[in-house]
């Protein structure tokens, strides 16, 4: 080995052993932990390879309804703030005074502390004895009774979980499309208003189509975001997610490996496999549409 | 049809934050550009020419000032109901559509009884890829074509809904030197074959007098000079449109008027009656000046540049603007072998004098007013 | 068309493109409210008092009497200002190896010509796809069993390397023209050096954008810190207010965590304030939360 080369591994080193230990060795040990049969954290001893770990995650009912709580959350709020952003991005992008300021303010949900914001929407939305909360006060203002959002029925949970996940990815999501609607060239849309063409019509054959690449970035980081949702959950609900019927698959991982419920790093890898598993299938799926859509 | 701008005047909020005020773009613009005719519209870039193009297509509203087509005002009317068609710069051909597609585009646009049938959009798609001959590209899309095609297809869907006027901003300026001969033909022909009123914007002179039934120059955003093209090079209004026509360009001498006398570095250099006495600028075409033994006037020979057709006298003169001046002359008007200095007499016809303040034309006995 | 009808036509227009902006405005104006809400609402909650607060059977949306006592409460009564530090601590460390291992690593692979670069340039991307969560276990074990639970160095280990800064840094450092490296070399520069007074100068925007990230990262970084720390004097910020929610105060005093709240929200608010655009712009080039 030349000089040259010894002095590029001696500035790679510190990335490589790193990497190699925190990154690429977890990634191995973790698949070896998830066949590694009732294994013992305290003795670390195992007493069979099989796929018993995966058999008892899944028929475990705590797993099923953090899948289910999962998928929910995802198919509500991908579509939700991605719609949601893309209406924001385009009424910010028609406007010229005032635009920096909003953009300002649409963005600093995402240089907080989802914990430490949770709180506040918990507030906003709980309901104790003392009093019903701000929503439930404005619910009453249109006539609905009061309902418990933190430690009340399930579908009024997950409403206010979604509602906390789209505020916290929201902007993201507009900051990409903002830019990526700013990158058209203005010709398009010359060309088009010569033409006589409708705003909708613009909008549908014109703006979308241009800006696609970009939704579709949106579309697949936000499924996987969505996959590993986790700390949202914590910030409203507390750490106990399986007691409030609200826990995540991520969740279930970090309760199986640590807590009160925790010790179990193998059904942790297993779970964290599955939901490997089910992430890059939808990827695969998002990727295969899309590309069937946008011929080259 | 025909188009009239009358007065036309567009300012803009000046730009920045600090900065105050307003800068205007275009100034008090009155011209027409006749029915059926292919007119440039001519400056150098930052002139107004885009804007006023703009105005014209309703994509600016002016500060002042009124728009005609055919004696019908359009000046605050939305594009769409102008009736124009144009074809922009980058061509803006929708890189997601197939050729076909992006012509259908502005019909599918139209509504109510306007609205032709499928067929009929099909039909009028085709008529217009056949004029501008892409028939055998529809299936494409913008990106696998080249340039000139590409050119062709922005042409087709400005003309596609048979608009009153077609407007062209810089058609050319994308093109490879050698597909602009060519495209620039091409346009001159659909527009002779369509009869449509044109007006196209352009910063190339030789491109604008080439082809154009009419030219219109402007500068910083007020009109120069109009006309046909060969009128508004022999008869200049003013030094700078006599300095922005022409190519090899203009050469311009600091000269002296005195008593009918056109003195170059003190030296007689033509007469020029009916011209008042004081100092001048003095343009003389390339092709003004004749080599002849007792010229009167006397440069320093820097080289010979032999170009085919014609050879280019490259020399000095005292009171020329330029480093060198250029002379283009036949090769049998030149005789014998050459020193370091050549003599010519000039054509009346092709020097011009200005005044030195305003650059304004002075006329004199030789020229007709 | 005369011109009666063309004033018409002009003036319907007018009114429809007005209409049409004011929609818009108030659209946003709706949506910034919503945005703006919780924090005007936890500012508001940490300036009532607990009795005024508790008082409330309808909240009110303003309050008369603001108090800083919460605040005080707050840094008092559970160690808040404990974990601030705690989480700078971790903040500025982690951020500040980050870079310095990152920089390093680009460097290498932007400059330096060794074997097998391409192929371990490959693997390096290839790892930006490893998803946190399923490392995060063996990660737990590992510093588990190296005794390094409840300290700074098994906080900042395995939060250092991003794979995704080293491939912002190594795109930006190919930027810069290839004949500055060989007149430095000409002139016997060292690469070290080379790359200290050449490369982190000219490459200086790229490299506050990734600290800045970074730093956002780590003050909102909740997970592993969790795993890794169960005694509150190595609590971050995340955690603590977790703690806060579930044992502090003794009793449920939501203005005294509002008050911790807003502390904590504060410093990250600023620091988006003055780098505003830098963050927005790094941002958009691939950060996504989390």
């Amino acid at each position: 080995m030349d000089r040259n080369s010894k002095k590029a591994w001696l500035y790679l080193l510190p990335s490589i052993v790193l990497l190699g230990l925190f990154l690429v060795y977890p990634l191995i040990d973790v698949a070896v932990y998830s066949v590694e049969e009732c294994y013992n954290f305290a003795s670390q001893s195992y007493q069979g390879i099989g796929l018993y770990n995966f058999s008892y995650v899944l028929h475990d009912p705590y797993f099923l309804q953090a899948v289910e709580n999962t998928f929910v959350l995802v198919i509500i709020t991908v579509p939700v703030s991605t719609i949601l952003a893309l209406v924001i991005s385009t009424a910010l992008s028609s406007i010229k005074p005032l635009r920096q300021l909003y953009q300002t303010v649409y963005f600093l949900p995402y240089v907080t502390n989802t914990l430490a914001v949770g709180l506040v929407f918990m507030v906003l939305f709980q309901r104790t004895e003392y009093t019903d909360g701000l929503v439930n006060l404005m619910l009453e203002w249109f006539g609905a009774g009061p309902v418990d959002f933190i430690n009340g029925p399930h579908w009024a949970k997950m409403f206010v979980l979604c509602f906390y996940t789209i505020w916290v990815v929201l902007p993201f999501k507009i900051l990409v499309l903002t830019s990526a609607l700013a990158s058209v060239n203005d010709e398009y849309y010359k060309a088009a208003r010569v033409d006589g063409t409708s705003r909708t019509r613009i909008f549908f054959r014109i703006t979308l189509p241009m800006i696609s690449p970009m939704i579709v970035y949106l579309v697949i980081t936000g499924f996987i975001g969505a996959f590993k949702a986790y700390s949202d959950a914590v910030a409203l609900f507390g750490t106990d997610l399986n007691a409030a019927g609200m826990n995540t698959i991520v969740g279930y991982v970090y309760d199986m490996l640590y807590g009160d419920s925790g010790g179990y790093p193998s059904y942790a890898s297993a779970a964290a496999i599955i939901l490997f598993v089910i992430v890059l299938t939808i990827t695969c799926i998002n990727l295969l549409v899309t590309r069937k859509r946008t011929p080259a | 049809m025909n188009i009239e701008l009358q007065g036309l005047t567009k300012r803009f909020p000046a730009r920045g934050r600090k900065a105050k005020g307003e800068t205007t773009a275009v100034q008090d613009l009155t011209f027409t550009v006749p029915d059926g005719k292919l007119v440039g519209l001519l400056g150098p870039s930052g002139c107004g020419k885009s804007t006023t193009l703009n105005m014209i297509c309703g994509l600016e509203t002016p500060t002042a000032g009124k728009i005609f087509f055919g004696g019908e005002e359009v000046t605050a009317l939305p594009p769409e109901l102008r009736g124009v068609g144009m074809v922009f710069q980058n061509y803006a051909l929708y890189p997601h559509l197939t050729v076909l597609q992006n012509i259908l585009f502005p019909l599918e646009n139209l509504k109510g009884a306007a609205r032709p049938t499928r067929q009929q959009m099909r039909d009028r798609a085709l008529e217009a890829a056949k004029l501008v001959q892409i028939e055998e590209l529809l299936d494409r899309r913008p990106k696998e074509l080249s340039g000139g095609q590409q050119q062709r297809v922005a042409i087709a869907r400005a003309l596609v809904k048979e608009p009153r006027v077609l407007l062209l901003d810089e058609p050319l300026s994308n093109l490879d030197a050698r597909l602009r001969l060519q495209t620039r033909e091409e346009i001159c022909k659909i527009q002779k074959k369509t009869g449509i009123t044109t007006l196209f914007v352009t910063h190339d002179q030789e491109e604008a007098m080439s082809i154009s039934d009419f030219i219109v120059v402007m500068k910083d955003g007020v009109l120069m000079q109009q006309g046909a093209p060969q009128q508004v090079y022999d008869d200049p209004a003013n030094l700078f449109v006599a300095k922005f026509l022409g190519t090899p360009p203009i050469n311009v001498f600091a000269g002296e008027v005195k008593s009918g006398t056109l003195l170059l570095a003190g030296q007689k250099a033509l007469a020029v009656p009916g011209a008042p006495d004081g100092e001048v600028w003095a343009g003389v075409r390339p092709e003004g000046f004749v080599p002849a033994a007792d010229g009167p006037v006397e440069c320093g020979l820097n080289r010979v540049e032999v170009l085919g057709r014609d050879t280019s006298i490259v020399c000095t003169h005292p009171a020329c603007q330029a480093d060198t001046l250029r002379a283009v002359v036949r090769p049998e008007q030149l005789s014998g072998p050459m020193g370091s200095a050549v003599r010519f007499a000039l054509k009346p016809e092709k020097v011009f004098l200005f005044d030195r303040a305003a650059g304004q034309r002075i006329r004199f006995g030789g020229t007709t007013a | 068309m005369d011109h009666e009808e063309y004033e018409k036509k002009q003036r319907a227009m007018h009114r429809r493109d007005n209409l049409r902006k004011a929609l818009t405005y108030l659209f946003l104006s709706v949506w910034a409210v919503v945005v703006l809400f919780p924090f005007y609402w936890m500012v508001l909650t940490s300036l009532k008092s607990y009795a005024a607060y508790n008082a409330e059977h309808t909240p009110v949306f303003f309050t008369l009497e603001p108090t800083l006592e919460n605040y005080q409460n707050a840094f008092t009564a559970v160690p808040l200002g404990g974990y601030l530090l705690n989480t700078l601590i971790f903040s500025v460390i982690t951020t500040a190896v980050m870079v310095v291992v990152s920089t390093l690593a680009a460097y290498a692979f932007a400059r330096l010509r060794f074997r097998g670069k391409n192929l371990l340039f490959g693997l390096f991307l290839s790892m930006m796809m490893i998803p946190t969560e399923l490392v995060v276990i063996t990660n737990f074990v590992t510093i588990t069993n190296w005794d390094m639970r409840n300290s700074f160095i098994g906080l900042i280990l395995p939060s250092i390397t991003s794979v995704f800064y080293i491939y912002l840094l190594k795109e930006n450092f190919e930027q810069v023209p290839d004949e500055l490296y060989r007149a430095a070399k000409v002139d016997g520069t060292s690469d070290l050096k080379y790359l200290w007074k050449v490369m982190i100068p000219i490459c200086r925007p790229t490299i506050v954008t990734i600290t800045i990230l970074k730093l956002i990262e780590c003050w909102n970084s909740y997970v592993w810190p969790r795993l890794i720390t169960d005694d509150p004097a190595y609590y971050l910020v995340s955690n603590g207010i977790q703690e806060i929610r579930e044992n502090g105060f003794g009793r449920e005093n939501i203005p005294a965590m509002m008050a911790a709240v807003v502390v904590i929200s504060v410093p990250l608010i600023l620091l988006f304030l003055a780098f505003r655009n830098k963050i927005m712009e790094g941002v958009s080039r691939g950060g996504t939360k989390g």
